[in-house]
């Protein structure tokens, strides 16, 4: 055994600490990877990739599919969604939008960011064509429909009749002046 | 010292009479989840106190049989691959008989089916929003207990810290759907009655469902550590016939009516001062302080205050959208327009501070208007 | 084997110099246990505020901010300042005493990672008097109340942090190293005292899991000062992921608390039964066992956080095997102790008194792990009784049982026996006083981390804070005994236990300077 891979002198042990602090960093992109795989914590996914077009209904099922707009602290915006609740075939397109209107006096950009519930719906819930996919710049005033179209795929799960979309509006000025936005 | 010994062994035993009291042990609840998990509990509870029993048993007698002092001789054995594997299998088998009930009760919270109502719970530092869907119905749930009882300086009621000023209305026998969020850092919505416990986590949504069986009040609080008012965000679920709840539901939206009507009338600087007294002794005493004095190194002085004694507009700003870098949150999405009319209005005029000033409702909501 | 005893060429060097730049695995030991038992009244000073605040209902003491305080720095400094340190103190001591080497295999290593401990905890000690307070988010520091929304000082948390684990891995791998390579010659690795063997295990444990803890505040860093989202909502980032990095840190570290005690009551069961211990083998597997599932179990600190079916199963299942190999040690520990020959002197009484109590924790652990009750018991007093059982009766006990085996070997002299009883019954008596009614308190429905509760709390918060006194105080007493026995010891015997096993036993008393500079042989049955 080479040895700096032998756990038993200093040099292989102090190769252990280093990979493991090298995990921990791991940990990040393993746990999207664990979130996309069981549908953890309700994340979605980003543009529908598959056939585009599909608009049709496929399946009877009729599913409710309701939108949350949160407030967060950072950004209390008024933020609502155009409806509350839609109720909709599988397979079939819809457009919505949700509201929002800068309140402060100062151009903000703002980030939607998506959850779902129940989480294991998150996988079926394909959007088209989402506000979340981009930052969202709004002028001190400004007031601003956001588009959202989106279905749901045949292979949700048979028990699920009732999911729920959340967007939360989040500050990233700062973040997206770092990037030259 | 054996004797000792003993009796603390003995008190162990005779420990779950007492458990079976109520305020000893968790409710049972008034739903089948809170009522299935407090059978896995109790389950669970004398199955762990029969090992104790025995393992504590065994011990204790040879404690008292294999001392020195009674001549006992050291047997020199050191192992046995029969018994221990014997003592491995048997906690196995336990543990899958524990597991079998556990698993069922688990499947069962996860139920998705249709729900009849659906609920926002929203944790704010340190109190709990409450929306329901489709029913544009939402309030603030704030401690109502006084200062005066945290501070010992008057005899505490009977539900001390456990009180709300506006608790959650629900209706019984029919499937209640939470959806848990928050607005700043992560809280937890409990209310043992229900077995319910969720983590409210910032920009992430979870979910989770009840159906109660009986009117009732149901207090609970928040679980996680959230802050320095953390023990101070109580929960109420007031359970009620879904007649109440809906004529409930029709007297909130009507209530929300008037107050923005209310808005439009003129209020007496008296009127401003009682109610803001009342509307700053619930939203802004826990950090600026009931004197107006603040904390030093952490919340501002609102006594003496530059903003305070300064020109309206500024005042207004700072409440309505709050100042995050410095814990301040946006009033303006947590009072209606007369609050924050009178609570500005008690600010300039409390105290040191006597700007004689006042702000109307009608002035702030023609600011919230405009943004 | 008694050569050793004229070998010491030099003894120690005088003044203060001897213990800022020694070597010595003995003196490099005594410092680790001096500084752990003064952080544990540190420590525990903080618990008394604490206990003090919750006598009564409402706010009488302290400001609920420093409340906060108080019991974020009370979980960190129990955990990084009083308990690993200590059992390194022990692996100083004993771990070359036991296998027969004639001081840890990196003496140099040694000396510097006990010495980056008092800056480590003067750094977090500081965060006191600093504007904003000390950490306040729970030794847990979930984020984002530990990130977006902490206090200035949390700058500071992360660098002590990070010199503590720093401190810890060193201290790990100079036990690994020294176990490898310093045995004496014929001691093969299953020839190994056990507690030699927990400590091996435990330094692994601490070599896997410490960076990861150096990475997720290494990431807490970067995202309170450098604009990166990992726990950040608004960039894409995860507050749940946070815990999640954060448990497979801690749950390892849970077991890196109680592994080396274990071991300690592994070598006093059997003296004092003069009985060999029971299973020898298959406390080496269970420890094994315990060790590597400690990765896999980590979620069911989140249970509520909102995982699905399966996850939760998952971590419901795994959890509750690790009972079988928990369950496998207590009961090696009480077929040593039946049909021995049993006496009851101090080591031995705290010995049984952890058997029991690490028990009753053990217990209310596996009820913790079935997850639809813990949606009930999570965050709970129940929980606070539960992790108490384990780490003070559990891992406090077995370091205070560790001390009073091994002081007359290293002074030389013998404790008052006597005062060492009282100082054990005032302990039981106080700790279970203090600890049990928690579990009444928790199932009532009383959170943890608040600073005042509903009236139906308050009688057995009024008990828990006499007992905890009564603990507290108690203590001194132990501070008392351990002066008293340098000072004015009566001289103790070679072999001061008739029924003690093992290499640490045949240098002479007090234990010289320098011991086994010719290693002895072993295997000579």
């Amino acid at each position: 055994m080479k040895r700096w891979l032998n756990p038993t002198t200093p040099g292989g042990l102090i190769a252990i600490v280093v990979l493991m602090f090298g995990f921990g960093f791991m940990l990040v992109p393993l746990y999207d990877v664990f979130c996309e795989v069981t549908g953890l914590n309700g994340k979605t996914g980003g543009p529908y990739q598959g056939a585009a077009s599909q608009t049709e209904a496929v399946d009877e099922r009729q599913v409710t599919v309701q939108f949350v707009a949160n407030r967060n602290a950072n950004l209390p915006w008024e933020f609502a969604p155009e409806q509350e609740e839609i109720k909709l075939q599988i397979g079939e397109r819809k457009q919505t939008a949700f509201y929002v209107s800068n309140t402060y006096d100062h151009a903000v950009v703002a980030q939607a960011i998506p959850s779902v519930s129940p989480a294991q719906a998150a996988d079926y819930l394909n959007k088209v064509e989402c506000f979340c996919f981009q930052q969202q710049p709004l002028q001190a005033g400004e007031q601003k429909g956001f588009p959202l179209v989106f279905f749901l795929d045949p292979d949700l799960p048979e028990e699920i009749t009732k999911l729920t979309l959340s967007y939360t509006l989040f500050d990233i000025s700062d973040r997206a002046a770092a990037e030259g936005y | 010292m054996c004797r000792l010994l003993h009796l603390f062994s003995l008190a162990l035993v005779l420990t779950p009479a007492p458990l079976l009291a109520l305020e000893f042990n968790m409710p049972s609840g008034v739903t089948d989840t809170s009522q299935s998990v407090f059978n896995l509990h109790m389950t669970i509870f004398y199955i762990c106190l029969a090992i104790a029993v025995v393992v504590f048993g065994v011990m204790f007698w040879s404690i008292f049989h294999h001392r020195r002092s009674r001549g006992a001789k050291a047997a020199q054995f050191h192992g046995s691959v029969v018994v221990e594997i014997i003592w491995t299998i048997i906690p196995f088998l336990i543990l899958v008989a524990i597991a079998i009930p556990a698993t069922t009760t688990l499947s069962d919270m996860y139920d998705a089916s249709e729900s009849d109502v659906d609920i926002q719970v929203t944790g704010h530092q340190w109190k709990w929003h409450y929306k329901y869907i489709g029913e544009d119905v939402d309030f603030f749930s704030i401690l109502n207990t006084s200062r005066e009882e945290i501070e010992n300086r008057k005899k505490k009621n009977p539900n001390y810290l456990l009180e709300v000023d506006n608790a959650l209305v629900v209706p019984t026998n029919k499937k209640i759907r939470f959806l848990f969020t928050s607005n700043d850092v992560i809280h937890a919505w409990w209310v043992p009655d229900l077995a319910i416990k969720k983590d409210a986590i910032p920009g992430f949504i979870n979910e989770s469902w009840t159906r109660i069986k009986e009117p009732g009040l149901y207090r609970g609080q928040c679980a996680e550590l959230c802050g320095k008012h953390h023990a101070f965000m109580p929960i109420e679920v007031k359970a009620v016939p879904e007649a109440s709840y809906l004529a409930w539901l029709e007297d909130q939206k009507a209530a929300k009516l008037a107050e923005a009507a209310s808005a439009e009338q003129d209020w007496s600087m008296d009127q401003l001062m009682t109610a803001g007294a009342t509307v700053y002794e619930k939203n802004c005493a826990v950090c600026h302080q009931a004197d107006g004095s603040g904390v030093a190194g952490a919340f501002p002085a609102l006594n003496g205050s530059a903003i305070v004694q300064g020109d309206k507009a500024g005042h207004l700003d700072i409440v309505v959208n709050g100042k995050l870098a410095k814990g301040m949150p946006a009033f303006g999405e947590q009072l209606s327009a007369v609050d924050i009319a009178a609570v500005i209005t008690y600010e300039r005029n409390s105290w040191d501070n006597q700007t004689g000033d006042h702000v109307s409702p009608a002035e702030v909501q023609t600011l919230m208007d405009k943004q | 084997m008694s050569a050793h005893a004229e070998t010491a060429h030099h003894g120690p060097a005088s003044g203060i110099s001897r213990w800022i730049l020694t070597t010595n695995h003995k003196d490099i030991g005594t410092m680790y246990l001096v500084f752990s038992l003064l952080m544990l009244f540190v420590g525990g000073s903080m618990a008394f505020v604490i206990r003090a605040e919750l006598f009564q209902p409402g706010l009488q003491m302290v400001m609920p901010e420093f409340f906060n305080q108080m019991t974020t720095m009370h979980g960190l400094i129990m955990v990084f300042g009083a308990v690993m340190p200590a059992f390194v103190g022990l692996a100083n001591w004993q771990i070359p005493l036991m296998i027969g080497a004639p001081d840890m295999a990196l003496p140099r290593l040694n000396n510097l990672s006990f010495w980056i401990l008092p800056f480590a905890f003067a750094m977090l000690l500081s965060t006191l008097l600093m504007p904003g307070g000390a950490p306040d988010f729970g030794w847990t520091f979930y984020a984002p109340l530990s990130t977006t929304y902490a206090p200035p000082s949390v700058t500071f948390f992360i660098f002590a942090i990070h010199m503590m684990g720093i401190s810890s891995i060193l201290g790990a791998i100079n036990v690994v190293v020294t176990i490898f390579n310093m045995r004496a010659p014929g001691m093969k690795l299953m020839d190994m005292p056990l507690f030699v063997w927990t400590w091996l295990i435990t330094a692994f444990l601490l070599i896997a899991v410490m960076p990861v803890l150096a990475a997720v505040v290494t990431m807490m860093l970067m995202d309170v000062h450098f604009g990166t989202s990992f726990f950040n909502a608004a960039g894409g980032g995860d507050p749940v992921l946070f815990q999640h990095v954060f448990w497979f840190f801690a749950h390892p570290e849970v077991y890196i608390m109680v592994l080396p005690a274990f071991g300690v009551i592994s070598q006093i069961v059997p003296t004092f039964a003069r009985k060999p211990l029971f299973g020898y083998h298959s406390m080496v597997y269970a420890t094994a066992a315990i060790a590597v599932m400690s990765f896999i179990v980590w979620a069911h600190h989140m249970f509520t956080v909102g995982m699905p079916l399966a996850g939760e199963l998952f971590f419901m299942y795994t959890t509750m095997l690790i009972a079988v190999p928990t369950g496998v040690k207590v009961f090696n520990w009480i077929s040593t102790m039946f049909r021995g020959s049993m006496t009851f002197e101090t080591p031995m009484l705290f010995a049984i008194a952890f058997i029991v109590l690490f028990t009753i924790g053990g217990l209310s652990g596996l009820m913790l792990a079935i997850a639809p009750a813990d949606f009930q018991y999570h965050d709970t007093y129940f929980v606070v009784a539960h992790f108490h059982y384990v780490l003070v009766p559990g891992s406090v006990f077995g370091i205070i049982a560790g001390v009073y085996y091994w002081l007359p070997k290293w002074c030389g002299k013998m404790y008052d026996e006597k005062l060492g009883q009282w100082h054990f019954w005032l302990s039981f008596i106080g700790v279970n006083l203090t600890f049990f009614p928690m579990h009444f308190v928790g199932l009532a429905g009383m959170p943890r981390r608040i600073p005042d509760y509903a009236l139906q709390f308050a009688d057995f918060n009024m008990i828990t804070s006499i007992g905890a006194f009564l603990f507290g105080t108690t203590q001194l007493l132990f501070v008392y005994i351990l002066i008293k026995t340098v000072r004015s010891g009566k001289p103790a015997e070679q072999l001061p236990w008739d029924g003690a096993q093992g290499l640490e036993w045949s240098v002479p008393t007090p234990a010289p300077y320098h011991t086994f500079s010719t290693p002895p042989v072993v295997g000579d049955k």
